[in-house]
């Protein structure tokens, strides 16, 4: 602690922080650019000038950038201070120099970082009254719009890219004053992360392409505390809607989970929600001119109809669905009972997450949350592409590779914050990343050794490494190079402070999973605080498979034994996750099929009966992340129609079978308890959020900001008279403006605003410190903790059959745009989705006479793809990769054995 | 007594100068307006029914920017900004305002950074049914330029245009040549 004087004011600091972090966490208004919270200091845009005094006699002083000077106990500053503010005002007047006059069409305005500090500085007429400097725009692709005019020559948006994001096409041209951000040439863009720009960057040169085709300015959107749905990682959003329509995703900040950044899969995939395809109201299934069609009914002709099949006495199969909330598959599991009710995941599917639950709920490891996997110091992943499969995750990583270098930044003295030197310091040295995987992944750039095998290949490396460190795990049978690699990675995780070993799904392989948690477990009992982390396939996989249940195989037993005439599928497209051939089945084999979705799938398009679900966006819901972190999600807006959450609608139709009473679970809250009452694992999810009670000084918290606009207009082509503001039973918002909105727990919190700070920096005033929890602690809440003195038994290694035979072993590459469904159909994501292809090692290609870009055919389980070929250099041998999940694909059960024949031309 | 015969005398005479008064005024020049079916002038900074003005090319002056949505103390208009396909040049996809909320305070046109948006001198707006008081778009725009006649937004906001990237509108420079480091 450090107590400084700021204007006379004797105040509390911390120590080795720097004096911009000071003044910010004191909540002094204090202008600045070039520093971010996440990318440190440089010192760049001399904004943040502050006077400094040697002692109390000094009334002279000297001007000091704020953001480049090291808090010292007893240090002297004044901010406001007439010459430091006349110099913080010239320096805004000199980047206005060139900054064109085009806020009103400019997306940044209004939450524009450069606006907030024009304001702060007080400098409102520009002087300069000669030609401004123009710049050709680029066509960065369908995420990210350039308007280069409007760039202050901060440096913001390539230390993120470059620095902290790992992107290699987005730089710093020219020289002096005619410096350039952007590309080499027009093109998309190649992070995963660009999306992250348009928040980063203090001014309108970076945009959200997606919002410009329904463009809403920040004061205009009914927010909530919500939760990304696209992958399993859970990181917090605050999504916006204005006229009926979600607008966009704007980044919620949660030290504990994604930090400052999402990725652009979460970040763009939301226009699934404004879909015209989607269902809007009951759909029943009639046979018109011949054909099936679904014709609409109204919500009590479904309900009496639907009703009747769950009545007592007839037995109804739930299908439940990973990518559904926990209170969804409950209200399912109640409507059809326990007995009767089965996750929506394959055989396969379902093991593999077994074998994960199974480790982390019985092994010593713990797992890290998402934000504290950036401070782990050694790090090796077994079978994934992080980017692909879980991108913050693997953005976290990236950073993981600081840590070791860093230490000689620290050893020179060199705070943490000075980017720039520490950058010097740490060269281009990079702490141990070691990334085994069956075809070359996003990461390698920053790895230190890449190993590619197949999954059977990695697992014994990865068993291998375990005996190293503990030779009473058992030993693999591996060859000599790869034992020297173990040996290599053994050694390296063994000598960090924090060592993480990273696995998943994504290998199709148990044993990969297995070797994993060996080896974690290896050096925990080596006494090492070794972390394990897990992907995960979906949004609420974890929270799945912690029901517990069968699978889609059983369910189709069940139907097949006869005794159940109904089945009900909750927000899975099955065509997606079993052959075809499976689904066709149960699907005839059940008299009534009954989805309740709010997408318009295969699956649903085959149902005799459609009940229109809600999205993430328009309903509330608990989702529990892959390391079993329980977040709840809040109602952004009502939808349209009879659009209402898949528990609501499953609790409607529980009362009307009969089985349920009319008024039993109306509220969220009490169907929350009944869940907690029902399946204690789940207890801890009642602390996730408040309870619909919760109020400020009496207040509910108010979805709108108070400077919402057109309430008296916005519906008064309809009926001029306005409607009464929908009431919200479930949570402790108002749909309006009405309410307190300042000193909002972290769980409610979604918008972050005080005045004078409109941009996304505004962030910083609602930590308790900077990077630090928001006030109140991180919202959401651990379900799974390890069990630090299990004796868990190691598990057997494999037996490697490294002989190939004929077939080929088919295995599947996820891409992030592309194999997540749902942002899939959103048309930038679907816009970047990779064409169908099948991926060989480059030699295995040419054995057999095929060259890249040959078209071939995949015969697997006897369907016949054509694809595209293509060669990789690096990649496993034996081995056709072919990509995860794209829309249309034919769904193969990996790993499969395949046949590769030329594909005949005619 | 004697001040009881000087209150009669006040009151007296604070009779006689009233009716005095109204006597005279009956002489006067008329005040009051035989409206409707005489019109009386009015300054033209009248705030009355509000229009949406083009530019002196013709093309809509509204940019779509929501300030005057923001600005507006009943929050009676809406509007949704759209991007026209060919130059990207912004436009309002519907712009509604509702006159039955509409307290005239001219906040809105102080707001517009355009001049798009102006009120005029014309508050013969009354109708029988409310709902007749909620103009659209093609209600409120017109074809002239109003109050601001040589204003164009796009000549100095900076932006590329139809037949004019960047550096052809006023006080601007040729774009930047990235690859010279000539100064
Ligand atoms: S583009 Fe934005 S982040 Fe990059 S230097 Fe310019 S103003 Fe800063
Ligand atoms: S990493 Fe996953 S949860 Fe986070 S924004 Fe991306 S898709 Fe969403
Ligand atoms: S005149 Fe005032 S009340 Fe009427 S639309 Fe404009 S800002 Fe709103
Ligand atoms: S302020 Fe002017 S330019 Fe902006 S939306 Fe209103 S009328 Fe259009
Ligand atoms: S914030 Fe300190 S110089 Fe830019």
């Amino acid at each position: 602690m450090a107590i400084i004087y700021i204007d006379g004011k004797p105040l509390e600091t911390q120590d080795g922080q720097n004096l911009l972090e000071a003044c910010i966490e004191l909540g002094l208004n204090v202008p600045y650019f070039c520093w971010h919270p996440a990318l440190g200091s440089v010192g760049a845009c001399r904004q943040c000038a502050v006077k400094q005094y040697r002692d109390e006699n000094d009334k002279q002083g000297r001007l000091v950038m704020s953001c480049m000077t090291l808090v010292t106990d007893g240090m002297r500053i004044s901010v406001d201070e007439s010459e430091s503010k006349d110099f913080r005002a010239n320096i805004i007047d000199w980047m206005m120099t060139n900054h064109p006059h085009d806020c009103p069409v400019c997306d940044e305005g209004g939450e524009c970082h450069l606006q907030d500090m024009t304001l702060m500085t007080g400098h409102n007429y520009r002087t300069y009254r000669f030609k401004k400097k123009t710049y050709v725009n680029q066509n960065l692709g369908p995420f990210i719009n350039h308007e280069m005019n409007r760039c202050i020559q901060c440096y913001r948006c390539v230390r993120y890219y470059k620095d902290y994001a790992g992107g290699h096409d987005l730089d710093a041209f020219a020289s002096h004053n005619h410096v350039y951000f952007g590309r080499h040439e027009d093109g998309v863009l190649e992070s995963e992360f660009s999306g992250n720009l348009v928040e980063v960057c203090p001014t309108g040169v970076f945009t959200d392409k997606t919002l410009k085709e329904h463009f809403t300015r920040r004061w205009d959107y009914t927010t909530a505390p919500s939760v990304c749905v696209h992958c399993a990682l859970g990181c917090n959003i605050t999504p916006g809607e204005r006229y009926g329509k979600l607008r966009r995703i704007r980044n919620r900040y949660n030290r504990s989970v994604n930090g400052y950044f999402l990725c652009d899969r979460g970040r763009y995939g939301y226009e699934f929600v404004n879909s015209d395809k989607r269902p809007k109201a009951p759909l029943k299934r009639q046979m018109i001119d011949g054909k099936p069609v679904h014709v609409p009914m109204t919500r009590d002709e479904a309900l009496s109809e639907i009703g009747k099949f769950f009545s007592n006495g007839s037995k109804a199969i739930g299908i439940g669905s990973p990518r559904a909330s926990l209170e969804a598959n409950f209200a399912l599991r109640a409507l059809v009972g326990a007995e009767n009710f089965y996750l929506g995941l394959s055989k396969a599917d379902g093991k593999l997450l077994s074998a994960v639950l199974e480790i982390v709920l019985s092994g010593p490891a713990r797992q890290p949350s998402l934000g504290e996997l950036k401070d782990h110091d050694a790090v090796l992943i077994l079978g994934e592409d992080m980017t692909n499969v879980a991108p913050i995750a693997a953005l976290n990583i990236r950073q993981s590779v600081n840590n070791q270098p860093r230490a000689n930044a620290k050893a020179m003295g060199i705070p943490e914050w000075n980017d720039l030197p520490v950058r010097r310091a740490m060269d281009t040295d990079r702490g141990p990343l070691f990334i085994a995987s069956v075809a070359p992944t996003r990461l390698d750039d920053v790895a230190t050794q890449t190993f590619h095998a197949t999954p059977d290949g990695i697992a014994s490396l990865g068993f291998a490494i375990a005996n190293f460190i503990d030779p009473q795990s058992p030993a693999a049978n591996v060859s000599g190079e790869v034992r020297a690699l173990a040996q290599q990675i053994a050694t390296a995780l063994q000598s960090a402070q924090k060592p993480l070993v990273v696995s998943g799904p994504s290998c199709r392989s148990e044993a990969v999973i297995q070797a994993a948690a060996n080896i974690a477990w290896a050096l925990c009992r080596k006494a090492k605080p070794a972390g394990i982390y897990f992907a995960a396939p979906e949004s609420n996989s974890v929270g799945l498979g912690l029901f517990g249940g069968a699978n889609i195989e059983n369910a189709a037993e069940a139907l097949r034994k006869g005794g159940a005439d109904t089945l009900v599928v909750l927000e899975n497209d099955l065509y997606r996750r079993v052959p075809a051939a499976l689904v066709d089945e149960l699907l005839s084999l059940a008299k009534h099929v009954l989805v309740v979705d709010h997408q318009y799938s295969a699956t649903a398009q085959k149902a005799e009966y459609v009940l229109p679900g809600a999205t993430f966006a328009e309903g509330d819901g608990t989702l529990v992340n892959n390391i079993g972190r329980a977040q709840r999600m809040m109602q952004v807006f009502n939808p349209e129609g009879e659009i209402t959450e898949s528990w609501r609608w499953l609790r409607r139709l529980r009362a009307a079978s009969g089985k349920g009473r009319e008024d039993e679970w109306i509220s969220f809250d009490s169907f929350l308890h009944a869940l907690v009452a029902e399946i204690p694992a789940f207890s801890h999810i009642l602390d996730a959020a408040p309870t619909a009670a919760f109020r400020v000084g009496g207040l509910k918290i108010p979805r709108q900001s108070h400077r919402y606009s057109g309430r008296t207009a916005m519906k008064a082509n309809v009926a001029v008279s306005e409607t009464g503001v929908t009431a919200d039973p479930d949570s402790p918002m108002s749909f309006s403006m009405e309410g307190f909105s300042m000193m909002t727990p972290a769980a409610l919190m979604s918008s972050f605003w005080t005045p004078g700070w409109n941009s996304a920096q505004s962030i910083t005033r609602f930590q308790e410190e900077v990077n630090g929890p928001l006030e109140g602690g991180d919202p959401g809440v651990r379900l799974i903790e390890p069990q630090p003195d299990s004796a868990v038994p190691y598990f057997d290694a494999v037996e490697t059959n490294e002989s190939h035979d004929a077939a080929w072993t088919a295995l599947p590459l996820y891409h992030i745009y592309g194999s997540e469904e749902l942002s899939a159909s959103s048309p930038a994501v679907a816009e970047l989705s990779p064409k169908p292809y099948a991926m060989l090692h480059s030699d295995d290609a040419r054995a057999r006479g095929l060259l890249d870009g040959d078209a071939v055919t995949v015969k697997i389980d006897g369907q016949e793809i054509s694809t595209s070929l293509k060669t990789n250099d690096t990649m496993a041998r034996g081995v056709v990769c072919l990509p995860a999940g794209l829309e249309d694909a034919p769904y193969i059960e990996f790993p499969a054995a395949a046949e590769i024949l030329r594909s005949v031309t005619s | 007594m004697l001040r009881k015969m000087f209150d009669v005398l006040e009151g007296l005479y604070s009779h006689l100068r009233s009716m005095g008064l109204v006597l005279k005024h009956t002489f006067a020049k008329r005040v009051t307006v035989q409206y409707p079916e005489e019109k009386p002038p009015l300054a033209p900074r009248w705030r009355g029914r509000i229009v949406l003005t083009r530019d002196p090319d013709g093309e809509e002056r509204c940019v779509g920017c929501y300030l005057c949505a923001v600005a507006c103390p009943v929050d009676c208009i809406s509007l949704q900004a759209a991007e026209r396909e060919e130059d990207g040049r912004r436009y309002p996809e519907f712009f509604r305002i509702n006159f039955s909320r509409c307290i005239f305070c001219g906040y809105c046109e102080e707001a517009c950074p355009t001049y798009a948006i102006q009120l005029t001198p014309d508050f013969e707006m009354c109708e029988y049914n409310r709902q007749n008081l909620v103009y659209e778009k093609q209600d409120l725009l017109i074809s002239g330029v109003g109050k601001y006649p040589g204003y164009n937004f796009y000549n100095v906001a900076g932006l590329a245009t139809k037949g004019k990237p960047k550096g052809q509108h006023e006080n601007e420079d040729a774009p930047v040549d990235v690859r010279s480091l000539l100064p």
